[in-house]
């Protein structure tokens, strides 16, 4: 059963049917799927999720589709642990990461977005899908589109990296390189969806395709033990993944899932890319665009559309924002890898390290629990740690054990990731 | 005698003006185009502005592909034979 009642527009709240829609008629703000929640109310419980397929489909009855999964049957459900090293070389009580690196088919929490998306268009009756992408959107729609059988068109700037372009290419999608950048790709992109009539899923799918993202924070509740961490920390690129994550802890405490602990949404952003973690800062509701300068590729959107649903739920929640400088990533990725062996993308480490500077301004109190949301695998982005690591140099030895010896001989200090490098 | 710019009209707001998808308007800047086009097509004018003066946040404007908040928004000054885009935001991810 659907609990799907209409969209509706965040400004002015014009309502709309269900149907492929980008933004709202009257004043082009985005539009939300919203849901009955008083039909769920004593229906979707605990115990009907935990009866649930253990992927992202488990909290089907708040997702925006009409009938069964066309897409991601085996997605989301990505690790959640409790990281006592991280937590104690930080001195922190009890820090939470949240896994979607590991997430399935394509190692980003795209995964979460495009299953939705795509089981979307096939109950629109769309047999091409696309996207304007630089990476992780790119290669997640690929691979979705391949195994649900659709046509799928990727739009991506010209200068794309190799190891993205052909992490996709493999799936067999028609590739369409822009001469242009991001955001010139993206505004053809609106133009081809209303020409071809084609499901560009960050287009003309966005309200369904957002909704996705919640099951980042529905996982986090449930594999916490039904418990909201009292800090939630979220990269923020486009602004799609915070506001929802904050909608998920929204609708399960709405549910009655689980208690209003007042939990607290932080924004983490590049300092070469930060418009949104600039308004929170000056207490400002609309944000400045900014033209981006960071390592951190997949979350330089200098003109976020959605940043303005961030910056309220940020301020509702009683959050802040903080910004990380590219040293301050790569430390922070080399970090979490030391501590948590987890290996994650500048945005990951990007969020880690908003995480330690807002820990030590005082803004996540020591003893309250964190929880770090991990978006994406460092072995996609391997080039920037290769470029910026900072690896010490390491040639070859003789294959003789007195070589060895004498290399164990050498080994002094490592130079092993610290918080305070990690702060800055 | 202000310099005449072009104006470029979205499929979404064309209704307003008659259909047409550029128009040819004078001013010094892109407060004065855009308030002229306002008063020739008050309806054009109610989906531009929030307020007086005060734009649809999710409606951005361009000189010449060059965003106007990374200029002087309102008061940005215009050349003859510049191009004033308007173009509604996209929500778009990575």
């Amino acid at each position: 059963m659907s609990y799907v009642k209409s969209l509706k527009c965040k400004e002015c709240g014009t309502e709309y049917p269900i149907e492929p829609r980008t933004v709202c008629d009257v004043d082009f703000a985005p539009v939300e799927v919203c849901f009955d929640y008083d039909a769920m109310r004593g229906t979707v419980t605990r115990e009907s999720i935990e009866a649930g397929p253990r992927s992202l489909w488990r909290y089907k009855d708040l997702l925006p589709i009409e009938s069964e999964p066309r897409a991601g049957l085996r997605s989301g459900m990505t690790p959640f642990l409790r990281a006592d090293r991280l937590a104690a070389e930080l001195g922190v009580r009890e820090l939470f990461i949240k896994d979607d690196s590991a997430n399935y088919p394509t190692f980003s929490y795209k995964d979460r977005v495009v299953s939705v998306a795509l089981t979307k268009a096939v109950e629109f009756g769309f047999d091409t899908v696309g996207c304007a992408s630089t990476g992780n959107l790119a290669h997640s729609v690929s691979a979705h589109a391949a195994a649900a059988g659709l046509q799928a068109f990727v739009m991506i700037p010209h200068d794309l990296e190799e190891g993205k372009i052909v992490g996709s290419l493999v799936f067999g999608p028609r590739m369409v390189r822009i001469k242009g950048t991001y955001d010139d790709v993206n505004r053809l992109c609106s133009q081809i969806a209303d020409k071809y009539h084609w499901a560009i899923v960050n287009v003309n799918l966005r309200p369904f395709y957002t909704e996705g993202a919640k099951t980042h924070g529905f996982e986090i509740v449930e594999q916490n033990g039904w418990r909201i961490p009292d800090h939630t920390v979220v990269p923020v690129a486009g602004g799609t993944i915070l506001p929802k994550v904050y909608k998920a802890y929204r609708e399960m405490i709405d549910l009655g899932l689980v208690e209003d602990t007042g939990p607290k949404i932080h924004a983490a952003q590049a300092e070469g890319c930060n418009p949104v973690v600039t308004a929170i800062e000056e207490g400002q509701e609309l944000f400045r665009p900014q033209k981006p300068a960071t390592i951190a590729k997949s979350i330089a959107i200098g003109n976020p559309a959605d940043g303005f649903y961030v910056i309220d739920a940020v301020s509702t929640s009683g959050g802040g924002g903080a910004s990380a400088r590219d040293p301050e990533i790569i430390d922070a990725v080399k970090l979490l890898a030391a501590t948590e062996g987890i290996f994650t993308e500048p945005a990951g480490g990007t969020t880690l390290a908003c995480t330690i500077k807002l820990i030590e301004s005082g803004q996540i109190p020591r003893d309250e629990s964190i929880c770090v949301c991990i978006t994406g695998n460092g072995l996609k982005t391997v080039e920037v740690m290769s470029e910026h690591g900072a690896f010490a140099p390491f040639p070859a030895i003789e294959a003789k054990i007195k070589a060895f010896d004498e290399l164990v001989k050498q080994i002094d200090e490592e130079v092993v990731p610290t918080p305070e490098r990690a702060a800055g | 005698m202000a310099n005449t710019v072009t104006v470029m009209i979205p499929t979404a707001l064309r209704q307003h003006v008659d259909g047409q998808d550029t128009l040819e308007v004078g001013g010094d800047s892109v407060g004065e185009v855009l308030g002229t086009l306002t008063q020739r097509y008050p309806d054009l004018g109610q989906r531009l502005f929030k307020a007086a003066d005060e734009l649809n946040r999710f409606v951005n404007i361009y000189v010449n592909d060059e965003d106007i908040r990374f200029l002087d928004n309102l008061n940005t000054s215009l050349n003859a034979g510049d191009e004033l885009s308007i173009v509604p935001a996209i929500a778009g991810g990575r």
